[in-house]
């Protein structure tokens, strides 16, 4: 195996990581401040990445579709806070998880209702559409811009959660929600705000993958399971920790799906282990979050003064 | 003079009805109707065996698809190397679901809340994986089931011995419910699950109860799915798909966790509407999601659960009104 095959590997593991950590910072603000399991939060993934799409073939220009995926996204996410997130804070995890569920069914078929049941294309943007040098290996500028984007999210998450003033209300409300209210902040806006934002991130995240993955109902699901694991691994509420384990988690993931193959072919046939080997990647991470709660319940990084 | 009991006259009612939908089917010619039937029935006992987790135990697993998984696997696989016996492989389905039940339990187990959710619906997706990536024995597009269980005086593949045969264990598993959770191990489940730190000061090792629950819960959903692979003639790794799970949720949530009866009114009131719905429009998901979210939102205790809560007003509006005589 040569150095650069595996540079290239690596930077798909990045590339992967980044994605998961524009979907786990979402999902874990609203579980480390709300307290609610979002399972709908890959809907809004599909949902960012059609609006996208179908932004992009009437448009033409990745712009616009960027800007239809997000805000549409982010409006999505206001509503479904606004209409079933917010009515089950206070309730158990069950609850939550029902309702979301329930919202799944009906994104996934409203998608398939609206834009059929065969997956959606969406062009590289011509501006990114060739190869980088980098360092002498050749890598898709499109891949290394999603890296760049998913860098510079994780900068602008760092800087408004640490050095603004929105990010000190959103600190506080993770601690105690009640004072902060009780201070004379409207605690349901800055909520709304925060939901809508990591619905946000998800768009971005969905716009994105589109040109890299095919645009289809239900594609929200594989990715959002991997990003919970993420997040239960990072330790639930910690941005930081989401970041780090989004990392961690994409290069196994990718490293496991690139090697694996290629060392069960050691000792198995080759169609056995090409079939065998993404299926062992994907149990890969299963079995290192399992790892990680046996050893460590509250995650890699948890939160602390709680 | 003591009150008729409404919860208890309609599971009587729906018990009969399910015991006549064979003699139904046959003097119809309806044979949907035993498939469907039978489909009520296996994913009552699935949630059943849930209930028992998740209503009793308060533990929310999400993967409880798992073992409907193994179970079907069981039978695919035995059969896939010529072994019909059904009595191996009910005896493979329970060793099996016990031992992954077992071990997944123990690791799942050191964790609550949205942890516990996530990590079961992690292990649960593993072993999803790893049927897909079992290429001999179908992978992805699952394994048909040649020779039904063969149990020597009955045989599986006969329509009417399976749905009796699930009845059967529906009904068992309801009166083992009900004297479970009124037996010692039972209160010790359901202190856990109001307040595990107080049974653990007053002596009780929650963990051991707890896994034991979550034991024998997969395996009698691991027995669910043997009888789902003898009745679809298939094992397939949708069958452990993380929706079977939710859907799973759905119907002992929809009939009214911890209570006995439940399960089997939620299997029966979600699997009738979904059929409704599939015959109204092609987009029934569309409709079915949105029931969720409001059930979820309003209906907290479940068809069952609001029967028992009517019951229950009922005799004290009779006792207020005898102490005032």
């Amino acid at each position: 195996m040569s150095f650069s095959l595996f540079a290239i590997q690596m930077l798909n593991g990045l590339q992967l990581g980044v994605l998961l950590f524009m979907l786990s910072a979402g999902l874990t603000l609203v579980f480390g401040i709300m307290n609610f399991v979002n399972l709908a939060h890959g809907s809004l993934y599909m949902m960012g990445a059609y609006f996208a799409a179908a932004a992009y073939v009437r448009s033409e220009s990745f712009l616009i579709a960027a800007l239809v995926g997000i805000a549409g996204s982010a409006a999505l996410g206001f509503a479904m806070e606004r209409i079933v997130a917010s009515r089950l804070y206070a309730r158990d995890h069950l609850d939550q998880v029902l309702a979301t569920f329930g919202l799944i069914l009906f994104f996934n078929e409203l998608a398939r209702w609206i834009w059929g049941a065969s997956p959606y294309y969406m062009n590289v943007p011509e501006a990114l559409s060739g190869t980088i040098n980098l360092l002498g290996i050749s890598y898709s500028t499109y891949r290394f811009a999603i890296i760049l984007v998913g860098l510079l999210v994780a900068l602008g998450c760092y800087l408004l959660i640490n050095k603004t003033r929105v990010g000190m209300l959103i600190r506080a409300g993770s601690s105690n929600p009640t004072i902060v209210a009780a201070m004379g902040v409207n605690i349901k806006m800055l909520n709304a705000a925060i939901f809508a934002l990591g619905a946000a991130l998800a768009g971005v995240a969905g716009l994105m993958s589109g040109p890299i993955l095919s645009v289809q109902p239900g594609m929200g699901e594989p990715i959002l399971i991997t990003a919970m694991i993420v997040i239960v691994i990072g330790g639930i509420g910690s941005v930081r920790g989401a970041f780090y384990s989004a990392l961690i988690v994409g290069l196994i993931d990718t490293a496991g799906r690139a090697f694996l193959p290629l060392l069960l072919r050691e000792f198995l046939d080759r169609a056995t282990a090409q079939a065998a080997g993404p299926a062992l990647a994907s149990m890969l991470i299963c079995i290192f979050m399992a790892l990680v709660l046996a050893l460590k319940p509250d995650g890699l990084f948890p939160v602390r003064n709680r | 003079m003591k009150p008729l009991r409404i919860s208890q006259w309609v599971a009587a009612a729906i018990v009969l009805l399910l015991a006549l939908v064979p003699i139904y089917a046959q003097f119809a010619g309806e044979p949907f109707a035993m498939t469907f039937g039978s489909r009520v029935l296996i994913f009552a006992l699935a949630a059943i065996s849930l209930n028992l987790v998740l209503g009793y135990g308060g533990m929310v697993s999400f993967g409880h698809a798992l073992y409907l998984g193994l179970g079907a696997y069981a039978v695919g696989i035995l059969a896939h190397h010529g072994v019909g016996s059904g009595w191996a492989q009910l005896g493979v389905t329970i060793v099996v679901s016990a031992i992954v039940g077992a071990l997944t339990g123990i690791v799942s187990l050191r964790t609550t809340g949205i942890a516990f959710i996530m990590i079961t619906l992690a292990f649960a997706q593993m072993f999803y994986y790893l049927f897909v990536s079992l290429k001999q024995y179908g992978g992805d597009d699952g394994l048909s089931i040649s020779a039904r269980s063969d149990f020597g005086l009955f045989t599986l593949g006969s329509p009417t011995a399976l749905y009796y045969s699930a009845l059967v264990l529906v009904l068992a598993a309801l009166m083992a419910t009900h004297r479970l959770v009124n037996a010692r191990f039972g209160m010790v489940l359901r202190g856990c699950r109001v307040n595990e730190r107080r049974m653990k000061s007053m002596g009780f090792s929650t963990l051991r109860y707890k896994l034991s629950a979550y034991t024998l819960a997969s395996v009698l959903c691991g027995v669910a799915g043997l009888l789902y692979g003898n009745l679809t003639g298939f094992a397939a790794p949708a069958y452990l798909a993380w929706t079977m799970s939710g859907e799973l949720i759905v119907m002992v949530v929809l009939g009214g966790m911890g209570t006995v009866f439940g399960p089997l009114v939620g299997a029966l009131v979600l699997l009738i509407s979904e059929e409704l719905l599939k015959a109204l429009t092609d987009h029934w998901m569309m409709v079915l999601g949105p029931l969720i979210v409001l059930a979820a939102l309003t209906a907290r205790r479940g068809v069952y659960g609001y029967l028992l809560d009517w019951d229950a007003w009922r005799a004290r509006r009779q006792s207020g009104m005898r102490d005032g005589s």
